[in-house]
């Protein structure tokens, strides 16, 4: 069963720009919670404040969650993420529900494999588990005065990536998705780990590897350039590559574009709805966004697109609408050369 | 360049290797001394200069090599100039592969893993790198050793190949083997078919295992011809014009600097080939025979002189550019008679064709020893034209860029860098006012105001230099200048300037670190629109480093002297008896024989004080510096082949040896008697305060070399110089407008003076002191420190404080006997110098104090009896703290 639909998303990714789902952050925020119904019966007693743990909701407020993935898969989304981004232990240490996180990646990934199976429509879709970045980063010290320290290392986030892979996989997860990266050793650390899983499982997810620039100057955080990030995780063979959040569709463009150059895989692109107001919300309208996403389709450049930040089912329908019917991206085929990397990319001359 | 050594160029990968610690022993001490920061600049350095990937290697017995590696590629990481380009994760340990894997968020390249503890952990290992995304080099190593035919090396490769691709899903793009190059010609019959296998592998490699790479350590081959750099470059060349249609994708040679195989004499060639091919079974002696005629001939002096054939102003650019000064007068005054007026020979061609040079200099394409000969080509077709100038009355001649007064300032003597920038300075056309050395205050600024000069630049060697500029800067603020001042020489320091000078100075003040930097800065200072910018800049820059230096949470803590002095080095002096010297007392050496000191010579120095970074021998075949380099050598050798035989100097020196013992925990009391009861001197020594909690290392400090009292042991000191008669030489070259001469008579009397150093202290272990009367060693293994005994210097790591040298002086009486003195900063005079301490403790090596505390200091001060605020100010850049 598994296996079909692995190759079923191979065979609609041949065909067709899959769409992914928008923003889970966006839409509880929609909902208004409270601390009392973030805490919920079970975690009534909680020492710390929990509002705010988004990704606990999948245990305390689980029907408000299958909302928001029906709601994204009633949109035209063919794939939903799970609502996972920071269900690591590292990053939950701060609600001190470190010993939760295996818990909420398997809840989670249980819920939405539900969703979707339980869909009448008779479209096939699929469930991504979701791996966020953590809260900390691997190549940059935390103390401008020491710069070789570090708030966590490579050993430490391959333990924590681990334990929220199998609980994706045991909750029926399709597709592992390590998206967000600002720091691409903590994203080896994590593929290191994801492919540790498969192998003790002996079964292989599709793995999509979406990293994040930041600013203008087109560079993650950790300062490596997208083709330098490619070639960096371009040893798992990922299903896609691409770039989410950050900035708009409209800056976006011209790294997705450097990157969908060199990337001889599929190629993602969820971009958030446009750059932040004064209030931190996001304005953009779904056509907008559909406008930009739906150029990058005809131009070639993308195999999946979806949202992040910002965008609703509104803005999900009106992609899913422009790019339905609009042929995929080829990807390249690439020279076999060596592709090494620094901040910089380096291509061993032919 | 013909089509083949095109391509064997383009494909070259310039591999940084300074950052290696079983390579550089400046990157050793540095990582030794846990001297991170100064680490870093080497690795800046390279990639600043070319490198495309930097080797980082940690693999020395003395240090925690995973520790090492990790603490400096996570501070590579935060600097963005470096960590640009890929790593490669150089070890012999795969824990400390692993260890750096770890920290590198780029694809790097593993060098190396191989079959030689067999397949199961190979298949692991590289299974693993897979994991963590790494490229790897494969070394034509098995279980049985290194492969030597060329069966072996395929058979190697080859089954290395087939687990990577098969069994480890290892990409094979990501492959580089290394079939190992061996030297031939070594008179040994089973090495001449070495480089034979290496082609044949080569070639069976690229034909039978797609998408593999072939590397390898060129300069291996020739390594039986050392010395010899004809001969190396023939056997390079033909050995590439092979070893490429073979498969070779990557050497560490630079290719594109190699002779044309063509070009190569056919004799030569013929025999060069012979050897790399095993066609004979004499070929080796055939080459060697013929060898000798082409030693110290360098292929850079081209035969080809058919530029002669050029029109004047292009023959005027190819002398300046290239440095021959040959044909320079004749041609000058062809320009002269053509352009009817010398002025115009000067503002025409000839200032084209310095900046030519000076735009080749600022893109790295040309060197400073390159710079230095095109001046002094300059400097002979301007005083060529000079009488035409006066006879024409011209009113002066061309005009300036701009005026810069330079100085080494009160109590230093070392000029060469400063010399250096002087040159390249005129190079670019500034005036440049030289006061030379030992230049009071007042004479700087009574010169300045005199000549209206527009810079002043600054230089200083030594420690106590530092407060001499500060002291300059603070009469200059008096005096009311506000001219820009430029602070340069190897005691300087960006943070100093910034921390110490400025807030004495109102003017623009610009810490230089070396010749090259000095043409933007003075530049930007003397444009009308730049200059104001440029000034904010620095000023806003060296606020922030004040501002740094003023958090005390910007320093790693220190230990208490009391903490640092509780973990010193132990010894068991139960079991380590101090060795008793041979010939106890004072020796004198009056003229040692110059010609003995020339294989002593460590000329890696030489090189780095002509700005060009490399190690020796290797930077004669580097790929940016490596021609620049080789033609420095030839001048070089050429030089000291005079200095030998016309006896330009005299070596002289002295060393004593006495009865010594520790005096309480950091000092060493010296006796005239072997009862020990007539105190002679006392030694004082510094400790290091890094806190070393965690590394189960000692806080060293010389004084742990030495037993305490009980336990008779010795101590030894010495002070040796070239001789005065390098600054006479020198002296006449400058008269001669051939700066390029005098700065090498200097630069290579440093050395001499090095080399007595290293040469006397062989005698000493051998047979004065005589604790190592057997030792045989290469002068590789000499300036890799390979003996038991160390003699550090005042001034130097180990003993920062230049005031030792008056205790070493006085022992020696060395004014007397060795025609030395000391300045009132400590210099000594002649400036081509060493003087120091022997300890012959066999756990005895060379250490960083780095930076001490208030604490120790004081106690310093105290034991000294020397004024704490006077100690703070000798020991200024080994401080953890702001002096009040």
């Amino acid at each position: 069963m598994a296996e079909d639909r692995k190759a079923a998303l191979v065979a609609a990714a041949g065909t067709r720009i899959l769409v992914l789902d928008g923003a889970m952050g966006t839409m509880i925020q929609q909902l208004g919670l409270e601390e009392a119904d973030f805490r919920g019966a079970r975690f009534a007693d909680w020492s710390h404040d929990l509002k705010g743990n988004n990704d606990l909701l999948t245990l305390t407020l689980p029907d408000s969650i299958a909302d928001i993935h029906n709601a994204f898969l009633d949109a035209g989304a063919d794939i939903i993420e799970t609502n996972t981004f920071n269900a690591n232990c590292i990053s939950l240490a701060d609600y001190g529900m470190e010993d939760l996180a295996r818990e909420i990646n398997y809840e989670a990934a249980r819920l939405a494999r539900a969703v979707v199976d339980g869909r009448q429509d008779g479209r096939l879709c699929w469930v991504a588990g979701a791996i966020g970045p953590t809260n900390r980063t691997a190549s940059i010290s935390p103390d401008v005065e020491d710069p070789a320290a570090r708030n966590t290392d490579f050993d430490t986030l391959r333990a924590a990536y681990g334990e929220a892979t199998e609980g994706l996989m045991d909750g029926g997860a399709d597709i592992i998705i390590v998206e967000t990266v600002f720091d691409t050793l903590n994203a080896k650390a994590a593929l290191y780990a994801v492919e540790e899983v498969f192998e003790a499982r002996r079964h292989r997810l599709p793995v999509i590897v979406s990293g994040t620039v930041v600013d203008l100057s087109g560079r993650t955080l950790s300062g490596q350039t997208p083709e330098a990030f490619w070639y960096s995780v371009r040893h798992v063979q990922p299903f896609a590559v691409g770039l989410n959040c950050a900035l708009g569709a409209e800056q976006m463009r011209g790294f997705l574009t450097d990157m969908a150059r060199v990337a001889d895989t599929l190629v993602s692109a969820y971009p958030n709805a446009g750059l932040p107001n004064a209030f931190g919300g996001y304005d953009e309208t779904p056509e907008t966004t559909a406008h930009h996403l739906g150029a990058w389709a005809r131009d070639g450049l993308v195999n999946l697109v979806g949202g992040c930040c910002g965008t609703t089912p509104a803005h999900i329908e009106a992609v899913a609408d422009t790019v339905a019917g609009v042929r995929p991206r080829q990807p390249p085929r690439m020279e076999q050369r060596m592709r090494l990397a620094g901040l910089e990319p380096f291509v061993f001359p032919a | 360049m013909s089509e083949r050594d095109a391509r064997a160029s383009a494909r070259f990968i310039n591999i940084g290797e300074r950052t290696n610690v079983t390579g550089s022993a400046v990157f050793r001490r540095l990582i030794e001394a846990e001297d991170y920061e100064a680490a870093l600049d080497i690795a800046r350095r390279q990639v600043e200069s070319g490198a495309q990937v930097i080797d980082i290697n940690m693999d020395e017995g003395m240090l925690d090599s995973e520790h090492a590696m990790t603490v400096f590629l996570n501070m590579i990481a935060g600097e963005p100039d470096i960590a640009r380009v890929p790593i490669m994760i150089d070890s012999s340990k795969w824990s400390v592969i692993e260890a750096g894997l770890k920290c590198v968020q780029g694809k790097a390249i593993v060098n190396s893993i191989s079959l030689k503890e067999g397949e199961a952990l190979f298949l692991d290992q590289a299974r693993r790198l897979r994991r963590y995304g790494a490229a790897t080099v494969v070394m034509a190593f098995d279980e049985e050793g290194q492969a030597e035919t060329a069966e072996r090396k395929f058979e190697i490769c080859e089954r290395c190949y087939r687990l990577l691709v098969d069994k480890a899903d290892f990409p094979p793009e990501d492959i580089v083997f290394d079939p190992n190059i061996f030297a031939v010609a070594t008179g040994m019959e089973e090495h001449d078919n070495y480089a034979v296998a290496f082609f044949e592998a080569t070639r069976q490699i690229k034909a039978a295992l797609p998408h593999a790479k072939v590397s390898g350590g060129l300069s291996n081959v020739s390594f039986a011809f050392r010395g010899n750099d004809a001969v190396r470059e023939a056997m390079h060349a033909a050995f590439l014009y092979h070893a490429i249609p073979a498969g070779l994708d990557m050497a560490i040679v630079n290719a594109g600097r190699l002779p044309v195989y063509e070009d190569i004499p056919a004799p030569l060639r013929e025999a060069v080939e012979d050897v790399l091919l095993n066609r004979h079974a004499d070929a080796t002696e055939r080459l060697v025979a013929l060898a000798e005629g082409y030693r110290g001939r360098s292929k850079d002096i081209a035969a080809n002189l058919s530029w002669r054939e050029l029109p004047v102003d292009e023959r005027l650019s190819h002398a300046l550019t290239q440095g021959v000064t040959e044909w320079i007068e004749e041609d000058v005054e062809e320009a002269r008679l053509a352009l009817g007026r010398p002025l115009a020979v000067i503002e025409g061609p000839l200032m084209a064709g310095m900046n030519r040079v000076g735009d080749l200099f600022a893109e790295g394409k040309m060197f400073l020893p390159q710079v230095v000969k095109s001046a002094r080509v300059m400097k002979r077709a301007v005083a060529w034209l000079t009488p035409f100038l006066e006879a024409e009355k011209a009113d002066a001649g061309p005009s300036s860029a701009g005026k810069v007064l330079l100085a080494t300032v009160k109590g230093d003597v070392h000029d060469i860098g400063k010399n250096i920038v002087g040159v390249v300075l005129q190079c670019n056309n500034y005036e440049i006012v030289d006061l030379g050395v030992m230049t009071p205050a007042a004479r700087i600024l009574e010169t300045a105001r005199h000549e209206s000069v527009d810079i002043i630049g600054l230089s200083g060697l030594i420690t106590p230099s530092l407060d001499e500029m500060r002291f300059v800067a603070a009469e200059m603020t008096r005096e009311g200048f506000d001219l820009p001042l430029l602070i340069g020489g190897a005691t300087t320091s960006k943070a100093h300037t910034a921390v110490r000078i400025a807030p004495n100075y109102e003017g623009p003040l610009v810490h230089v670190t070396d010749a090259s930097r000095a043409v933007g800065v003075v530049g930007a200072l003397m444009s009308p629109e730049r200059r104001d910018a440029f000034a904010r800049e620095i000023d806003v820059e060296y606020e922030r480093l004040r501002e740094a230096h003023s958090q005390p949470s910007g320093r790693r803590p220190r230990a208490t002297l009391k903490e640092a002095r509780a973990n010193h080095m132990e010894t068991d002096w139960t079991v380590c008896r101090p060795s008793i010297p041979d010939a106890p007392g004072l020796h004198v050496f009056d003229g040692w024989d110059l010609a003995t000191l020339v294989r002593y010579i460590d000329w890696q120095p030489f090189f780095a004080a002509w700005e060009l970074a490399g190690r020796y021998p290797d930077i004669l075949e580097d790929v940016a510096v490596g021609a620049a380099a080789r033609s420095l050598h030839t001048d070089a050798l050429a030089m000291l082949e005079q200095i030998v035989a016309e006896g330009w100097t005299q070596p002289r020196g002295a060393a004593g040896f006495w009865p010594a013992n520790r005096d309480g925990a950091d000092d060493i009391m010296l006796f005239a008697d072997e009862a020990r009861l007539e105190p002679l001197a006392t030694l004082h020594t510094l400790r290091q305060q890094m806190q070393r909690g965690r590394q189960g290392r000692p806080n060293l400090a010389l004084a742990d070399f030495v037993a305490p009292p009980g336990v008779p042991d010795y101590v030894g000191v010495f002070a040796v110089t070239a001789g005065d008669g390098i600054e006479v030489r020198a002296h006449a070259f400058e008269a001669e407008r051939d700066d390029y001469s005098a700065i090498m008579a200097k630069a290579l009397g440093d050395r001499l003076a090095e080399a007595f150093a290293e040469c006397l202290h062989e005698r000493v272990r051998r047979e004065i002191w005589g604790y190592a009367p057997d030792e045989q060693l290469t002068n590789e293994g000499l300036i890799a420190e390979d003996y038991r005994g160390i003699r550090p210097a005042p001034g130097y790591p180990a003993c920062p404080d230049h005031t030792e040298k008056r205790t070493i002086f006085r022992l020696l009486d060395a004014e007397r006997n060795a025609g030395m003195s000391l300045t009132e900063s400590c210099a000594m005079v002649p400036a081509a110098s060493v003087a120091g301490f022997y300890f012959a403790h066999p756990e005895a090596r060379y250490f960083g104090v780095g930076r001490i505390d208030r604490d120790q200091v004081e106690d310093y001060a105290r034991r000294k009896g020397m004024d704490a605020a006077e100690t703070e100010r000798w020991l200024a850049p080994n401080l953890a703290y702001n002096p009040s």
